[in-house]
């Protein structure tokens, strides 16, 4: 072969696997395509078999994921004309919009869990890992492992135990009690990622800031912190991913106050069985934060994948 | 600018000693060279300076101040580093701006300050430019400019020319000098390379195995070594030790070398035992015709000089003699010394007999 196949793909090489990795994306793509287009049916399209790929698109779903509706009788109808145009799609079905439903709330409390729990796993990982890849600890190594034991079960195996624990310290169904609860299991991640990246940060741009006349502490946040924001940024994915799906605590743990999206969806109940444009519509929208949160930090996600290998 | 003063300062990490009560003094506007192989506590020495270490026991006076425990940023010492520790994040003026910063200067003296700095290391036209894409000596050059911008007491360098190519190095040592000889900063220097710091070093400590071994100018530490590991460590070839027991006396001039007296400066000391004539290669000579002979088992040319690797009944030597003169392997030739130049060593402690040669260097 020439010298120059190692670094420079052919055109043949590249259209080879530049049509692998379109394949693949459409494979793990069909999924999340069918969700999202089943949103946009009307229950009998939704159920019919074979599935419709053509059908007329209608928010039904997602009018009836967001609202509350109550039938009315045919008088009621004539005297109250519709008031919007999601009202007009209910009264196909002899039906008004009475109110919101839960899902916004829902939705909300997964924003707040979620986010909350990342940052907070992501502020204590990262001011530990510092503590671990600088300084001096006593019994360093038995710590790190003592806080990867934590991972060593599934997390839901000591069910039981915060069940009643939680119950005992009041902090069920509370948004404090599901943050303390993620940061709990995303924080020995977080510690050991961040660990891996800031070790390989030299410890001369800190020592270069001490000189320079700054305190530890600011030569942490002004030089260390932005030069481990590629492994910040791709823990705080992992991080959040984790907190936004996690079902089995939510679902122990929730129920009124802090319930979040994940064990409300299955539960949206339309007439004579289970509404599944609005279940698709609840997943869509149950999707976008990560998915925008991953956009927007794709470019540390690739180097952060690495774990660093390639810095320097 | 400042006197620094290094008072039996040691330095342990667990059980391991990096220094051993080491005490010297770097003078006011003095370019000091910290020499020694590599785990010799140069670099520690040199980070306790600075802040970056604190030593288990000993006192460090700049200025007369006592600053041995002190936190870097009370100490107004800049720092060169080997790999330059150029922040990554922030192009060459915020660089050069950031120690300015921490001192609450105002922007448009920051501004008249950096311009400055940058004119005089010739670094004006990159100051927009990320760090990243620098080339070796602009890297060196803007840590440099970190360093000098805020005038700071003195300056420490931690083989500030480690990172660059063997061609552009010497260009360098020679741009760096010269700033230093302008600026007339009190300079420490850190280098494993003895060329280095002979030829940019007003005053050199040699340091091995946590230990001071001497320190002195370059002259006084070539010609008048305290150690045979100094001795043996300065100098391409080093020093030659031809080895022989006896015992000499005080006031003596001469030893005998295989029965052969070689001369040497009038001795101070006496001593008895395994001893070496220690001789730098340029003082030996071959002659014809003299009576102390080796046998020649390598020439190696050089262009203006040649080094003659000898077999002699004391050991091996090695001579660096002109290049038209003729040795050719496997003759045997006779040697003679300069005896002005001559040092000799008591093998057991490695340490140099005093001499009308090396008194008034040799310390303790």
């Amino acid at each position: 072969m020439s010298a120059h196949a190692i670094n420079a793909p052919s055109a043949r090489q590249k259209w080879v696997a530049g049509s692998l990795v379109i394949l693949y994306a459409l494979v793990t793509m069909i999924p999340l395509a069918w969700i999202m287009i089943t949103g946009f049916k009307s229950p009998a399209d939704a159920i019919s078999y074979p599935p419709k790929v053509v059908f007329e698109p209608t928010l039904e779903g997602y009018v009836n994921l967001f609202t509350t509706r109550t039938r009315q009788t045919q008088e009621f109808l004539e005297n109250n004309p519709p008031q919007n145009w999601a009202d007009e799609i209910v009264r196909q079905y002899d039906m008004v919009i009475v109110g919101p439903s839960k899902f916004g709330e829902r939705f909300l409390n997964s924003v707040i869990i979620g986010f909350g729990s990342t940052f907070l796993s992501v502020f204590l990982g990262t001011l530990a890992a510092y503590a671990f890849s600088r300084f001096k600890i006593p019994l360093a190594d038995d710590l790190l492992f003592f806080i990867l034991s934590t991972r060593m079960m599934p997390p839901i195996a000591v069910a039981i135990p915060i069940f009643l624990m939680y119950r005992n310290l009041g902090l069920s169904d509370t948004h404090l009690g599901m943050i303390l609860l993620y940061t709990a299991v995303n924080i020995s991640l977080a510690v050991w990622l961040l660990k891996g990246f800031i070790d390989e940060i030299p410890r001369e741009y800190e020592e270069a800031a001490l000189i320079d006349g700054y305190t530890r502490f600011q030569a942490f946040y002004k030089v260390v912190l932005p030069q481990a924001a590629t492994g910040i940024a791709s823990t705080a994915i992992f991080c959040l991913i984790f907190a936004w799906n996690e079902y089995a605590f939510a679902v122990l743990l929730t129920s009124a106050t802090a319930q979040t999206a994940p064990p409300f969806i299955p539960t949206i109940i339309g007439i004579g069985g289970l509404d599944w444009p609005a279940i698709a519509a609840a997943a869509t929208i149950f999707l976008l934060p990560v998915m925008i949160f991953t956009i927007l930090l794709r470019k540390h996600l690739l180097r952060g994948i690495t774990f660093g290998a390639v810095r320097k | 600018m400042a006197e620094i003063v290094i008072k039996n300062v040691r330095k342990e990490f667990g059980d391991f000693t990096a220094v051993k009560e080491s005490s010297f003094t770097i003078e006011d506007g003095e370019f000091f060279m910290l020499l020694g192989p590599s785990g010799c506590g140069k670099t520690t020495t040199l980070r306790m300076i600075a802040g970056l270490e604190l030593p288990t026991s000993g006192e460090i006076y700049l200025d007369g101040e006592e600053i041995a425990q002190r936190a870097p940023s009370e100490r107004d010492i800049a720092f060169v580093f080997q790999m330059f520790a150029l922040y990554p994040h922030m192009n060459v003026y915020n660089n050069l701006a950031y120690p300015l910063k921490s001192q609450g200067m105002p922007r448009a003296q920051i501004r008249a300050k950096i311009d400055e700095v940058a004119g005089i290391l010739g670094i004006t036209d990159i100051l927009k430019k990320p760090v990243g894409g620098l080339s070796g000596g602009d890297r060196q050059r803007v840590a440099l400019g970190r360093a000098i911008v805020r005038e700071p007491k003195a300056f420490m360098m931690d083989e500030p020319l480690g990172a660059l190519d063997a061609e552009f190095r010497e260009h360098m040592a020679e741009e760096l000098r010269a700033l230093h000889d302008r600026m007339g900063a009190t300079t420490v220097y850190v280098t494993h390379d003895q060329l280095e710091a002979m030829q940019m070093g007003d005053k050199i400590v040699v340091m091995n195995n946590a230990v001071v071994e001497q320190f002195g100018t370059p002259q006084e530490i070539y010609d008048k070594p305290a150690t045979m590991f100094v001795a043996d460590f300065i100098g391409s070839p080093s020093m030659n030790f031809l080895d022989f027991s006896g015992t000499i006396a005080n006031g003596d001039t001469a030893v005998d070398l295989n029965g052969h007296p070689m001369g040497m400066p009038e001795l101070r000391e006496g001593a008895s035992g395994d001893l070496a004539f220690g001789v730098r290669p340029e003082h030996v000579h071959l002659t014809d015709d003299g009576t102390y002979r080796g046998e020649v088992l390598a020439t190696e040319y050089l262009g203006t000089t040649q080094i003659v690797t000898l077999q002699t009944p004391n050991g091996e030597v090695k001579a660096r003699i002109a290049s038209d003169q003729t040795a050719k392997t496997g003759e045997t030739v006779g040697l003679s010394f300069n005896p002005g130049t001559i040092t000799l060593f008591d093998k057991s402690s490695g340490r140099a007999l005093k001499s009308a040669l090396n008194e008034g260097v040799l310390h303790g």
